[in-house]
């Protein structure tokens, strides 16, 4: 009973101070809302209008017919025409276009003749993006008007995209983005929170009176979980109204998730914040966490393509089993029954983490 | 679980060391029950650490001490309950009320009927009535340490420890705040309090004075000013600095101190016949003096007793 009290005291005073805390409390709002407009419209892997150049130096009525086709697909926005292979080298190097297109003049017999490539791409193939967007291409077909059948017939394999068939960025994007951004709140707001009082001399205080040390920690952590579920509606509510990003899964599985998920990151900050000596430090810490968590996590790079070390290193980290979660709860409307293992590790990571901060705080200052 | 020796605070041999730094070296102490003991001496002469291994904050280095009948170097969560500390810097929530705060300090310390009740006696007793719903981190230095001590009090401890609890109020708020002081030591609570005031010192009814981490003198204040060990001789002349040169490269004497027109000699008691040693002295030099012998103050026994090697007691 005066641990239930004691427990619910330390609550309200965080829940109090937060309150007071202006730019705390903007951040709660303004970071979701802020990052998924941001990022919801800025990263965008379905690659168009990449600047070109073509040296057509064929300059026949197929030849011409090709380069009208490539324009119509959107991929290239071509420019001044040059007229040899040298002068796309110069303009590639120069970084003015990312597409070269180079048409020998033997296009037209080439054409005809299925072991020579009919045309060349140069391309900037620093970028992995834009080397897959220029093999794309390469499968374009292309056919003198007078010939029966295209030669696209001939492929073995059709492609069909399951659960984002438009094939829009924001959607396999948003369910990640969540992660990120509740990392991101939650793993900063209680890695600052011990290392706070200890800067402003409060622990000196708390740890001369009765309070646990489990009760302060559960204290603090207990009220950003309710922010951080808030934060879930709000990048949800956005997600859904501007960029249409479904939710075919249960809510409730997602908001369970994601208490899993929220509850990993506020022990993992408070971990922090028997480490760290100074909030400065508590932040540094934070950020090295925050980038392997958008790198490693499968926000942005498909897991299956790191190599072994990476993926382990990303299995460590909370975020990628919630981005699992998240997506094949929005997306694929898996149920958490299916995804059961992915929910217990969070839990897990939550438990491991929470003992490792409060055996790790110590209530002696020397 | 309280012990018999009527005593709430026993060390022996505490020492601390921070590195190669000795804080505080084999303290001895003995503060009895239901009184105001006095810890006086200069910053970092050690008062801190004390304070800070005697409610368990800091192990000691060596030795044991035992506060309220249970030692410090162990568990000491059953201590906790028992005792009020108040830290030298304001430790409470800057971004709380009084109100808040104390309610927050209420409840960790298990209140609960009688929480409101003792929080408005509390407002009421520490004139912080009006403050009740300002932010603690708004109000003044007097009003901040009134309300560090009402929530040091507010469990009702039987011992209360005071780190230099005046260093940053008027001398009006020092006043008021010893007061308090005084009705919690009359209601029964033991306390312990630093200070580096001479005027604070003397109102204690027990004192230790610390010097560089070692206790150099233990008793009552007037005890103390009795036993110097010193022949205080006041000195009135028309030209107190020049005198004060003179007097200090007097091999026996102790110390010269100028308090405006008028200087304190301490001269050793073993030596024969002080006043007209110090009378001839300034006589022969050509200084009329007006040289009596009278008893010594609290700041006597502390240039007394604490060490001077690095000549900066002579020349003050």
């Amino acid at each position: 009973m005066n641990a239930l009290i004691r427990l619910l005291a330390v609550m309200r005073k965080e829940l109090r101070q937060l309150r007071r805390d202006r730019i705390t409390f903007a951040m709660i709002v303004g970071i979701p809302i802020g990052q998924i407009l941001l990022f919801g419209y800025a990263i965008n892997t379905d690659v168009r209008n990449l600047t070109a150049a073509v040296a057509d130096q064929a300059n026949t009525h197929l030849s011409r017919q090709f380069i009208s086709e490539l324009r119509q697909t959107q991929v290239l926005h071509i420019g001044e025409p040059v007229s040899n292979p040298a002068q796309l080298e110069a303009l590639l190097r120069s970084g003015k276009i990312s597409v070269g297109v180079h048409i020998p003049h033997d296009f037209d017999r080439r054409v005809m003749d299925t072991r020579r490539p009919d045309a060349h791409l140069l391309v900037d193939g620093a970028d992995p993006t834009i080397l897959g967007v220029a093999n794309q291409l390469v499968s374009m077909p292309i056919a003198f008007d007078t010939w029966p059948v295209s030669r696209t017939e001939e492929r073995s394999l059709q492609v069909r995209p399951y659960y984002n068939p438009e094939r829009r960025t924001a959607v396999n994007i948003v369910p990640g983005l969540i992660g990120v951004i509740l990392t991101l709140t939650m793993m900063l707001f209680t890695a600052v929170a011990i290392v706070r009082e200890r800067e402003r001399g409060n622990l000196e205080l708390l740890i001369n009176t009765p309070v646990s040390t489990t009760q302060l920690m559960v204290g603090k952590v207990v009220p950003y979980i309710g922010i951080g579920l808030i934060q879930l509606a709000l990048i949800t509510g956005v997600g859904k109204l501007l960029f249409d990003v479904p939710i075919r899964g249960s809510i409730a599985e997602l908001y369970i998730a994601a208490f899993a998920f929220i509850a990993a990151n506020l022990a993992l900050g408070l971990f922090i914040s028997t480490v760290a000596k100074t909030q400065f430090q508590a932040m540094q810490v934070t950020f090295f966490i925050l980038l392997p968590s958008i790198l490693l996590s499968g926000f942005i790079f498909p897991f299956a393509g790191m190599p072994v070390f990476a993926r382990y290193l990303g299995e460590v980290l909370p975020i990628t089993h919630f981005i699992r979660l998240t997506r094949g709860i929005m997306l694929r409307e898996a149920s958490l029954a299916e995804m059961g293992s992915e929910l217990l590790l969070l839990f897990a990571f939550t438990a491991i983490a929470m003992t490792a901060a409060v055996l790790r705080f110590s209530r002696r200052l020397d | 679980m309280t012990s018999d020796t009527g005593y709430a605070i026993q060390a022996r041999g505490l020492t601390r060391r921070f590195g190669d730094l000795v804080a505080v070296s084999n303290l001895d102490l003995d503060v009895p029950r239901a009184g105001i003991y006095g810890f006086l001496g200069p910053n970092g002469s050690g008062k801190s650490t004390t304070i800070r291994m005697l409610c368990g904050l800091l192990t000691p280095t060596e030795g044991s001490a035992t506060v309220l009948g249970m030692d410090v170097t162990g568990n000491t969560s059953l201590l906790k309950p028992r005792i009020g500390y108040m830290t030298q810097k304001f430790s409470l929530y800057g971004d709380l009320t009084v109100r808040e705060n104390l309610e927050f300090i209420a409840d960790i310390y298990s209140y609960r009927s009688g929480r409101n009740a003792r929080i408005a006696e509390l407002l009421d007793d520490y004139d912080l009535d009006a403050q009740a719903k300002q932010l603690a981190g708004t109000m003044s230095g007097g009003q901040r340490q009134r309300l560090a001590l009402a929530s040091a009090v507010l469990h009702r401890p039987e011992l209360l420890l005071l780190d230099e609890p005046t260093s940053a109020v008027d001398p009006r708020s020092r006043r008021d705040f010893w007061a308090k002081l005084f009705e919690l030591s009359d209601a029964g609570t033991t306390i312990l309090v630093s200070t580096h005031y001479m005027d604070e010192a003397e109102r204690c009814h027990r004192l230790a004075i610390l010097d560089r981490g070692v206790k150099v003198a233990d008793g009552p204040p007037a005890e103390l000013q009795q036993n110097t060990g010193m022949t205080i001789i006041e000195v009135l002349t028309d030209s107190p600095s020049r005198a004060q040169s003179l007097l200090t490269e007097l091999p026996p004497v102790r110390s010269v101190t100028q308090l405006g027109v008028r200087l304190r000699v301490l001269v050793p008691s073993h030596i024969d016949a002080p006043l007209e040693l110090v009378s001839a002295a300034l006589r022969d030099s050509g200084f009329p003096a007006e040289c009596k012998i009278v008893a010594a103050s609290l700041e006597d026994v502390f240039v007394a007793v604490t060490r001077d090697d690095d000549a900066s007691g002579r020349a003050a």
